[in-house]
């Protein structure tokens, strides 16, 4: 009972999972709630550095599986929200390190903590790495980018989701950008839905200050003029069950500039 | 006017998205069901070899395609056209003249098919339902 486990996945690699988990868990924590981060990405791990975390690492989760450590040994307190944890992922085992079943159990272990949200960053890929993050989730957020390869594959994964009764999923369009939905040379929000038809929770600009972010270890949520860090906090409230209004992309581009595109041709 | 409406909201509705949109269409619905479109072409070819062998088909205007309304139902559309008229005359002449030729027989005679030194359709209801569409 208790906890809340949203397992963050994609299909294709490279669209924003880790940042995505990152964001939410500090949002989360923001708001007041008891976090864990669990990285499933075993031989890869990077949700540590994107928090900041990882000259902290003592312990991590297949130590924890193969009962090397207790579990609050591995569980990494954040710095600022000392109810924000991080289990990182092994970095010298793979995928097979760990079973399904195991994740059930370490997500039944978490519980026992008195967690309200445990978040699994999912690896890429459809294989061991992704049927161990998606074992024991309530939620499955499959995160995309409007661009034709990853979201065919955030179509694979809603199907696979299906097949394990996790599914259908809900959607974060990440890194969309806005000037180039404007001159049809990007798929919107709307293009995405419409092709994939699952719910949205997310619609994510491209924001230039994530990097910046990353290469701190400080999630850009805490940046209070991001907006992608608004879109990650908007997220957080409405996996809380707050009905919070998709942001307006729109907004710097005024009913004047249109009319002048309008009477200037392209 | 669409393409105003869209200039107005500042949307061009020939960029690339729309070519993105359009081919990701057609690409999930050939791996939702896991059937390749090379694989449907040869289904598509053996459904006619089939019905060919009882009916003549209008290969020229056959329509098989793939439909989904949402994820979980997909089906096959298929418009198998039979092709009940060209040879019924006379095979060398084109489809228009064909047509016009054969209205024209059925009027003149009630037993069109000694019109054709090809082999006639079987069933002569084709035939008698055919000419009372030509005629009204």
């Amino acid at each position: 009972m208790g906890a809340k486990v949203v397992t963050i996945t994609s299909g294709k690699g490279g669209v924003g999972k880790t940042t995505t988990t990152a964001n939410l868990g500090v949002a989360l924590a923001r708001m007041g709630k008891k976090v864990t981060m669990i990285d499933a990405d075993i031989g890869l791990r990077n949700l540590d550095v994107v928090m900041g975390l990882e000259n902290r690492i003592v312990y991590d989760l297949v130590d924890i599986v193969e009962g090397r450590c207790r579990l609050r040994q591995a569980m990494i307190k954040h710095k600022q929200f000392p109810e924000l944890y991080l289990i990182p992922a092994a970095q010298t085992r793979d995928k097979t390190a760990v079973s399904p079943q195991d994740m059930v159990n370490l997500a039944n272990q978490l519980r026992e903590e008195g967690m309200d949200y445990i978040l699994i960053d999912s690896p890429a890929g459809i294989e061991r790495g992704f049927r161990n993050a998606v074992a024991p989730a309530d939620e499955v957020l499959i995160v995309t980018n409007p661009e034709v390869s990853a979201v065919r594959d955030a179509d694979r994964i809603v199907g696979l989701l299906e097949a394990e009764n996790k599914g259908p999923g809900k959607l974060i369009i990440n890194r969309i950008k806005m000037d180039m939905v404007r001159k049809g040379e990007m798929l919107s929000a709307n293009d995405v839905t419409d092709i994939l038809a699952i719910k949205v929770i997310g619609i994510v600009p491209e924001d230039e200050s994530v990097i910046p972010a990353s290469n701190s270890g400080i999630p850009v949520t805490l940046n209070e003029g991001s907006r992608a860090g608004l879109a990650f906090r908007n997220i957080a409230r409405r996996l809380l069950g707050e009905d919070v209004p998709f942001m307006d992309l729109d907004e710097n581009k005024g009913f004047f500039q249109r009319l002048s595109k309008l009477f200037g041709g392209a | 006017m669409s393409s105003f409406i869209d200039r107005m909201l500042g949307r061009n509705p020939k960029g690339s998205s729309a070519t993105a949109k359009e081919r990701l269409q057609i690409v999930l619905v050939h791996d939702r069901i896991n059937l390749p479109p090379e694989r449907l072409k040869t289904m598509k070819e053996e459904i006619l070899a089939v019905i060919s062998k009882y009916v003549p088909v209008d290969v020229e205007s056959v329509d098989i395609s793939l439909e989904q309304r949402d994820r979980t139902s997909s089906r096959i559309r298929a418009e198998i056209p039979f092709n009940t008229t060209v040879r019924m005359i006379d095979p060398d002449e084109d489809v228009d003249d064909t047509v016009t030729a054969r209205n024209a027989s059925l009027k003149d005679s009630p037993a069109p098919a000694s019109a054709s030194s090809a082999p006639a359709p079987k069933d002569p209801s084709f035939l008698s339902d055919k000419s009372k569409d030509s005629e009204s």
